[in-house]
């Protein structure tokens, strides 16, 4: 018999589609024949549903709500009120920003679109019919949507039930619909830059309203077995422990009662961190029935009441010298948050991370203040795609430094180089009091440049304006620059926390006697790939084929502990976690593989899928023969099974960034652009999955188009939802979406065991610059300096109309 | 998003339909491919008691041509005008427009019927009708008579259609000459910004023929008799295309939206216009 080939290194590498590969999804087998799993899958029975009595204005005292023609419709079985939730103390419930949000309306409505009542029946159909038999009688009030009205001294006091506060959750509070005033940075410092600067950029730049808008709407499914008095929650929940621990913490059912089940979940986006009235109401609901409630969102809900996005006014100032070198930089933000307080940001941080508003840019002094306000509009103001107020932040940065540009006369890719925080600044304390952890953002840029072809661009660029102001052509062309830096990996227990809870993550594997694995973690996908990566990282680090490991999230009963995905935080978190977990496996099988051997622990090395003893690799035992004999030897002085759990606080956030191009081309009449090339470069530390960051890429950019070209959340004088429908808000098709180029650099993080940064995140918060740039770059020549997004046919149109290109 | 309850019919044929409409009234409506009465339903913005399924009734649907004389039945999908090639060799404009509706899986199920009969200002079908000098054959209780599509629509969702009233079938003549239907929407399955259709022949540099229609610029689709009346007989130049144009965005009365405001739709209503003229001018 012929020898059986022993496989080389480099193939018993491959054969674990560790770190690196482009290792095909494994959950797109059943997303892709429907075979998911989500909320309204999940049918039980006796299962009930829940669903609610609307406001449908921005602001009335609610005189009364009659029920009883409701109450009277066969197969309704309840119509709650705030009246019954009040003896339980649940017509309210705190909010993850401090402030307090009602379930069910108080006495007030302040948004349309409120929830006012839940009627409960045997299905969707008879609730419906229900809920149009509830009569409201609403006395209305006069309405604030101006944040900028909202202080005035004669505006309509919105929170009523905290009018007299002169001190919120962060600090004093100045008139009755101001929340909080929020600093970073030296002031004084900041002004006397600016006063002494020799050039000083001065622009307000709106980052407007817009939502996430996940294709699968936010739901639940409560279920209060009342025999055993557990509690069991399937819903679309970003951070299931979170979720079990507050739910715990308002109904005085005690935690181990409590069992949150984040099923499939389709896109969340950041619209699912946060616990909404729905989730309350199906709970109570189910108490009260004694049954399962559903409760499942329709799009008008989803796009009117629960979480929106963005909503900045940002006022900026930004100082340098005449050769461009930046000097510092000033950010006044006004913030609309709607009728409640209900970010999902870090305790400590009510405007999220706006302070890494300097960006990519060695800025030697800044000053931040963001104010936050009341409105008659949804609460909100969740982190969609970024990682907390990155987006909006980045946003700033990437308009000042072309504002700038354009006062300096200088090319802005140039002043972006010459103002870049350099490679070996590196870990780099920020005015604003961030550590960047590493970056080399002239390599980047460079890269982008050359792949873009940037001198060509201009000169494309310039031909195509001497035809327009020929008469030949309607047309100009932008050139939309961006490079970001986000923070994202929240966060050190130090200083993240949400409600208390450190924002730690957490990973558990179990090695099975035949050498397959399960890994539980206490993140959960709504479609970035879990399943996927964290597999690949395990086998990188245990020597087991990423498709021999099962990965596991979302059922807070057998998951490890941990504070969910979003902000960009599972992998440097969760992923730190697995490979931590993965070291420690590691650790046991050695001395397993030692005694086997009969050699010390320390005559052994690693060797991809195995340990071997030094200097002699054909005496070798295998992860597979390790994870064996730990189930069936008697080993001295190691316990049986191979199991290990670690709970991850990074020592530091992560600093994705990157460097994007858009070339497009605006028809001055009609508002039409077209986009001609979209270039992406990101650094995102370590490549896990090249396939699956391509992929990330591609979703974010076109979110990124969506939000800078069209998608809002609008509202009229009077507070009505102007944009309640897909047929007005904006989701790009196949048709709509241009093609992306992918591009990379890779710096891995100095702290993070694998060096991987995130990355789901970056295509959103570079991109959106990019887009509104590139509108911007195209009507420089004629002086504009800022038009606010989203740059949509009219909104251009009127851009080109001001400018005088009309006529 | 649930529409309030429905008792829901199937009739097989055309008289079946039209007694039931009779009995019912107001409370009744036809449902052809719903695209456009679903939504309306789903919001209860509208109550519909008993719901009319069309779609039963072969007599009504189908594409027949006899020589250029063209007749749709009012049950024809979207897509079924899209890919009939007879049609296309005779009416290319309908292809044309056609194509510019919503998106596949709208025109799969939505009909010319529906489309024209529902009154809804941002329907491209009823000015591509008007540009076509279509007629509607209309049956009702009191039996079957026709109407000129310029003489059907008298306001947002207001037509001349009775109550008990069904469209059958819609007939016009082959055009010829250059054509063009010409629309700007912010997206896929978007209606109209504004949208024009132009038709027209040139014989010896004189414009011999012309019809001009709009969409989504009016509370009713718009025929531009003004502009036919300054074109025809006219040598084609920039200048009699610029007056063209101005008389037909005259003409129009938009209404605000998530579109644009009023200012900004006229302008581009006289952008498509132009476009649409030199497109059908380029195709003579
Ligand atoms: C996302 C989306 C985008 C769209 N975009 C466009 C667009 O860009 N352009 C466009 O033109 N349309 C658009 N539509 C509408 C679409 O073309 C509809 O299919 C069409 O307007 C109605 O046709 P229907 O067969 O679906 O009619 P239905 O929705 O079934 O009926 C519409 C109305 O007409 C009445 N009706 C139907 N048939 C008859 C009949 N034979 N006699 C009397 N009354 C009748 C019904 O009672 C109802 O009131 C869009 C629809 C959607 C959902």
């Amino acid at each position: 018999m012929d020898d059986v080939k022993t496989p080389s290194r480099e193939e018993r590498k491959s054969a674990l589609s560790g770190l690196g590969t482009s290792r095909k999804r494994v959950e797109d087998a059943r997303f892709t024949q429907g075979k998911g799993n989500y909320v309204d899958d999940i049918k039980l029975k006796g299962m009930l549903f829940g669903d609610f009595v609307r406001s449908p204005v921005a602001h009335a005292r609610v005189k009364n709500i009659d029920t009883s023609a409701a109450l009277a419709l066969p197969g309704v079985h309840a119509v709650l009120t705030a009246a019954d939730l009040e003896p339980l103390g649940l017509h309210w419930m705190p909010t993850l920003a401090g402030d307090k949000q009602m379930v069910l309306a108080d006495g007030k409505v302040l948004f349309q679109g409120q929830e006012v009542a839940f009627v409960v029946g045997d299905d969707r159909y008879a609730v419906a019919d229900g809920i149009s038999l509830v009569e409201v009688e609403y006395d209305e009030l006069p309405v604030v949507t101006d944040p900028f009205k909202a202080e005035l001294k004669d505006s309509p006091i919105l929170r009523e039930d905290i009018a007299d506060q002169k001190e919120g959750a962060h600090g004093a509070r100045r008139h009755p619909n101001h929340i909080f005033t929020w600093e970073a940075g030296e002031k004084e410092e900041t002004n006397k830059v600016l006063e002494e600067a020799e050039v000083v950029a001065d622009e307000m730049v709106y980052y407007h309203r817009t939502h996430p808008c996940p294709l699968e709407t936010c739901g639940c499914v409560a279920s209060m077995d009342k025999v055993n008095g557990k509690l069991t929650v399937w819903g679309t929940f970003q951070a299931p422990h979170a979720v079990r621990t507050v739910a715990s913490l308002i109904s005085s059912i005690p935690e181990h009662n409590i069992r949150i089940i984040s099923p499939d979940i389709g896109g969340g986006f950041g619209n699912k961190v946060g616990v909404y009235p729905g989730y309350v109401c199906s709970i109570v609901a189910s108490i009260v029935t004694g049954v399962p409630i559903k409760w499942v969102e329709d799009r008008m809900d989803n796009l009117m009441a629960t979480a929106f996005a963005r909503d900045y006014w940002m006022h900026g100032k930004i100082s340098a010298t005449k050769e461009g070198k930046i000097t510092g930089l000033w950010c006044h933000t006004t913030a609309d948050h709607g009728a409640f307080d209900a970010c999902a940001d870090p305790t400590k941080f009510p405007a999220g991370f706006m302070n890494i508003c300097t960006g990519s840019y060695d800025i030697p002094v800044a000053y931040l203040a963001v104010d936050g306000v009341y409105t008659n509009k949804a609460p909100g103001g969740v982190a969609y795609r970024c990682s907390f107020r990155v987006t909006e932040a980045s946003y700033f940065i990437e308009r000042m430094i072309e504002v700038l540009a354009q006062k300096l006369g200088m090319d802005s890719a140039e002043l972006r180089s010459k103002n870049f925080i350099k490679k070996e600044q590196f870990p780099y304390t920020s005015a604003l009091g961030w550590e960047y952890d590493s970056g080399d953002y002239h390599q980047a840029w460079e890269k982008a440049m050359t792949s873009v072809n940037y001198k060509q661009l201009r000169e494309d660029q310039a031909k195509q304006l001497q035809l327009f102001k020929d008469g030949k052509s309607r047309k100009l062309m932008g050139i939309g620059l961006s490079h970001f830096t986000e923070i994202v990996g929240a966060g050190p227990v130090k200083n993240c926390d949400i409600l208390g809870l450190g924002m730690f993550d957490a990973c558990e594997i179990r090695i099975h006697p035949t050498g397959s694995a399960i890994a539980r973690l206490g993140t959960i996908s709504q479609g970035q790939g879990h399943a996927t990566t964290f597999a690949q990282i395990l086998a990188s680090e245990i020597g087991i084929p990423a498709s021999d490991i099962t990965l596991e999230e979302g059922d807070t009963d057998t998951a490890p502990y941990g504070l969910g995905t979003y902000g960009s935080r599972s992998t440097p978190v969760a992923g730190a976690a697995t490979a931590m977990a993965g070291r420690k496996i590691r650790a046991k099988a050695q001395m397993i593989a030692a005694y086997l051997l009969e050699v010390h622990d320390d005559d052994l090395e690693w060797d991809v899928d195995r340990f071997s003893v030094k200097g002699a690799p054909e005496k070798f035992k295998t992860m597979k023969e390790i994870a064996f004999a730990s189930y069936n030897q008697a080993i001295p002085g190691v316990e049986p099974g191979l199991e290990a759990v670690s709970y991850y606080d990074p020592p530091n956030m992560t600093y994705p960034n990157g460097a994007y191009v858009v070339v497009m081309e605006i028809d001055v009449d009609t508002g039409v652009s077209d986009i001609k090339q979209v270039y992406a470069l990101d650094d995102c530390g370590t490549r896990i999955n090249p396939m699956i960051i391509e992929g990330q890429v591609h979703g974010g950019l076109t979110e990124a188009l969506a939000i800078s070209m069209g998608q809002e959340i609008a509202y009229d004088e009077q507070g009505n939802v102007m944009t309640g429908t897909l047929m007005d808000f904006f989701i790009p098709t196949a048709w709509e979406t241009p093609n992306y180029e992918t591009d990379y650099t890779e710096t891995p993080s100095p702290h993070h065991p694998i060096g991987a940064k995130g990355v789901g995140e970056s295509p959103n918060v570079g991109g959106v610059s990019a887009f509104s740039n590139a509108v911007h770059d195209a009507f420089k020549p004629f002086g504009l300096t800022q038009a606010h997004m989203p740059h949509d046919h009219w909104r251009v149109w009127k851009i080109a109309k001001d400018l005088g290109l009309h006529s | 998003m649930i529409p309030s309850a429905f008792t829901f019919y199937k009739p097989d044929n055309i008289e079946k339909a039209i007694s039931l409409m009779a009995d019912f009234g107001d409370e009744a409506r036809v449902i052809a491919g719903g695209h456009s009465l679903i939504p309306v339903m789903k919001q209860r913005l509208t109550d519909i008691k008993h719901l009319i399924d069309l779609s039963g009734i072969n007599e009504i649907k189908g594409i027949e041509i006899t020589g250029n004389q063209i007749s749709i039945g009012a049950m024809t999908t979207q897509v079924e005008l899209i890919n009939n090639e007879e049609l296309f060799k005779k009416a290319p404009i309908i292809r044309e427009a056609s194509l510019q509706i919503a998106d596949p899986q709208v025109r799969n199920l939505g009909t010319i019927g529906g489309n024209v009969a529902n009154g809804d200002p941002a329907n491209d079908m009823p000015g591509l009708m008007q540009l076509l000098d279509a007629t509607y054959k209309l049956s009702g209780s009191n039996g079957v008579r026709d109407v000129k599509a310029r003489e059907f629509y008298e306001g947002a969702y207001f037509t001349v259609r009775e109550d008990d009233e069904i469209l059958i079938s819609i007939s016009f003549d082959a055009p010829s000459g250059g054509y063009a239907y010409e629309k700007q929407k912010r997206k896929i399955g978007d209606y109209a910004t504004a949208a024009a259709g132009v038709i027209l022949k040139v014989e010896n540099t004189m414009c011999s023929s012309a019809s001009i229609a709009l969409t989504n610029l009016s509370d009713t689709p718009v025929y531009c008799d003004k502009a036919v009346d300054i074109i025809l007989g006219k040598e084609i130049d920039k200048n009699i295309l610029n007056q063209v144009t101005e008389a037909c965005v005259e003409q129009s009365d938009p209404v605000a939206d998530q579109r644009g405001p009023v200012e900004f739709k006229k302008y581009v209503a006289g952008i498509v216009i132009k476009k649409a003229l030199t497109r059908a001018i380029e195709r003579t």
